[in-house]
């Protein structure tokens, strides 16, 4: 199956215990709450709407055109979700999708999924309903509204949500604060503008074919005001948080040595092996390339042993 | 063997090896050695074959480039240093401890989602997702999804066909057809309306059928076994093995 995963899902390994499950918290959070809403809203029909959407926003991801020598824009869906169903459905929608994917085909981690729901979900689609929100009010109902709403809103959540992506990173300590950010950024504000084009031609043609559903999204959400402060909050935040780390990388490396402390403070407390070095081995080179040898020795023997295991297993079957 | 396992006793194992590999400090090598090694061993009894394990796993690999910076930043003694312009680059020892047991961690983490992913077939998954509390209806949005997710997919393809077909194409650059980014991108962002329109209207006919069959709102789903004694006792001494590992990780 074609299936080019996005340089926006962290796998795991990149983010510190602590950033993850900090993550984690704050998104089961988000989708309680979104659970709450959305029964109360959709009612039964919740199901099959948000299951066929959520799997629509993921083949729609394999739609890609040429931008130039080799490389393609595509679709990662928070922005129309978030027009076509809502903020809360909108929230449920991504998270599946999200979810899908780390778990089928392993784009993204899975202890680094609720950090990724939270960059692709929560923030993907705040960011976009406030975007959406006040361009279309602005607009007084006018169809220009609609679409630069729509092109805006979706440019502005997948740069907005590859900012924190790069925040997060830099506060696991796995890349510094001004490399990681601004080359997230970068990148992103470019891959955004696929993504602003995309939404833009898919609600030119929504808008054309069936009006109402475009329209939908017009009326009153529950509690709409609380996802576009929000959202406000997460882009305001980001967007001056994001220089200000890149500047003084410092800080942020302090947070990440500060939690990297704590992260080995509960370290050694006695050594077996003080620094790999075998006790009685005197140069330091020859220990630790002993310490290699033994090492790759103990996976060998281990994994070795299991496939002989298995097979005098199968041939005692047999 | 690993694929007749109890979902749920993977599921846990699975979660409980990702974590154990996040909490291993980053230099402690002979812990992330020892969890290859036990990786490693379930790729054998999974029966997968550990190179389709591994070649998977190259799907994680452009991420590496977000650590790749660490190389230079981490102050220590010098690996070996160049210059790039004006830039004087320094590469440290300690840079590149911390890179590789980066990469060392997300390699060990992402052969764990592999072999879960390889060796359960979904719908056992979801049982699993159900038994540890997970909402019904979120685990039920992901099955439907699940479902019709390769029904959209070819739907997908179709649009693209159809583009293929009433496009021409060329090896030339100079002769590229289509008109510049911004029409090609509106006519891509046509198909993806197109595939929303038709998602719709397939979600609307699924509500129907499910009606038709008595849906009534609830999300029913068969009663999940409780776990035998030998799967207990596997469940067990994973996370026995795990325990003690992260034990070592902080002892060391």
């Amino acid at each position: 199956m074609l299936y080019s995963p996005a340089p926006m899902h962290i796998p795991d390994g990149f983010l510190s215990t602590a950033v993850s499950l900090v993550l984690w918290v704050l998104s089961i959070v988000v989708i309680a709450y979104s659970l709450k809403r959305v029964s109360a809203d959709l009612g039964e029909r919740q199901v099959p709407v948000m299951g066929v959407l959520a799997a629509a926003i993921f083949a729609g991801q394999m739609l890609n055109f040429t931008v130039a020598g080799g490389t393609s824009g595509h679709l990662m869906g928070a922005a129309i979700a978030t027009i076509l169903l809502g903020p809360w459905a909108a929230i449920l929608v991504m998270t599946s999708v999200v979810s899908i994917q780390a778990l089928i085909f392993q784009d993204g981690g899975l202890l680094a999924l609720g950090s990724n729901i939270f960059n692709m979900g929560v923030i993907g689609v705040a960011v976009s309903y406030m975007v959406y929100q006040t361009i279309h009010k602005l607009a007084g109902g006018k169809s220009w509204g609609i679409f630069a709403g729509g092109f805006i809103a979706a440019w502005l959540s997948i740069f907005i949500a590859s900012l924190a992506v790069g925040l997060q990173l830099a506060l696991s300590g796995t890349s510094p604060a001004n490399i990681a950010i601004p080359a997230m950024g970068g990148i992103h504000a470019i891959i955004g503008m696929g993504e602003g084009l995309i939404t833009l031609g898919a609600l030119v043609f929504l808008y054309a074919t069936r009006r109402d559903l475009v329209l939908a999204g017009e009326k009153p959400q529950p509690a709409g005001a609380a996802v576009w402060v929000v959202g406000l909050l997460i882009a305001l935040a980001l967007t001056v948080i994001s220089p200000l780390a890149s500047a003084h990388p410092d800080g942020l490396e302090w947070v990440a040595e500060q939690k990297g402390f704590l992260d080995t403070a509960q370290g050694p407390l006695y050594e077996i092996i003080p620094d790999y070095v075998l006790p009685g081995v005197s140069s330091e080179a020859v220990a630790t390339i002993l310490a290699g040898v033994i090492g790759t020795l103990i996976v060998f023997g281990v994994t070795l042993g299991v496939a002989i295991a298995r097979r005098n297993r199968q041939s005692s079957n047999a | 063997m690993i694929h007749t396992l109890d979902a749920r006793v993977k599921f846990l194992l699975a979660i409980g090896f990702i974590l154990t590999t996040s909490l291993t400090p980053g230099e402690r090598w002979p812990v992330f050695i020892l969890l290859l090694a036990v990786i490693l061993s379930v790729e054998v009894l999974s029966e997968l074959g550990i190179l389709f394990v591994w070649r998977r796993a190259l799907l994680a690999l452009p991420f590496v480039l977000a650590a790749l910076p660490l190389l230079f930043t981490t102050t220590g003694n010098t690996l070996f240093e160049f210059y790039m312009g004006k830039w004087h680059l320094m590469a440290s020892w300690e840079g590149l401890e911390r890179f590789a047991s980066i990469a060392m961690k997300s390699w060990l983490s992402v052969q764990a989602a592999i072999l879960l992913a390889s060796c359960t077939p979904f719908p056992e998954l979801l049982a699993a997702m159900r038994a540890v509390r997970i909402p019904r209806l979120l685990v039920a949005i992901f099955g439907l999804m699940w479902r019709y997710l390769f029904v959209l997919v070819d739907e997908a393809m179709r649009l693209m066909r159809a583009r293929a077909a009433r496009s021409s194409t060329s090896d030339q650059t100079a002769t590229r057809p289509g008109r510049d980014i911004a029409w090609r991108a509106r006519v891509t962002g046509g198909m993806a309306g197109n595939l929303f329109l038709r998602a719709f209207d397939r979600s609307d006919r699924i509500y129907m059928a499910m009606l038709a069959r008595g849906y009534d709102g609830e999300i029913r789903s068969t009663p999940l076994y409780p776990l035998t004694a030998q799967e207990r006792l596997v469940l067990t001494v994973g996370f026995l093995i795990l325990l003690l590992l992260l034990t070592l990780a902080y002892l060391l």
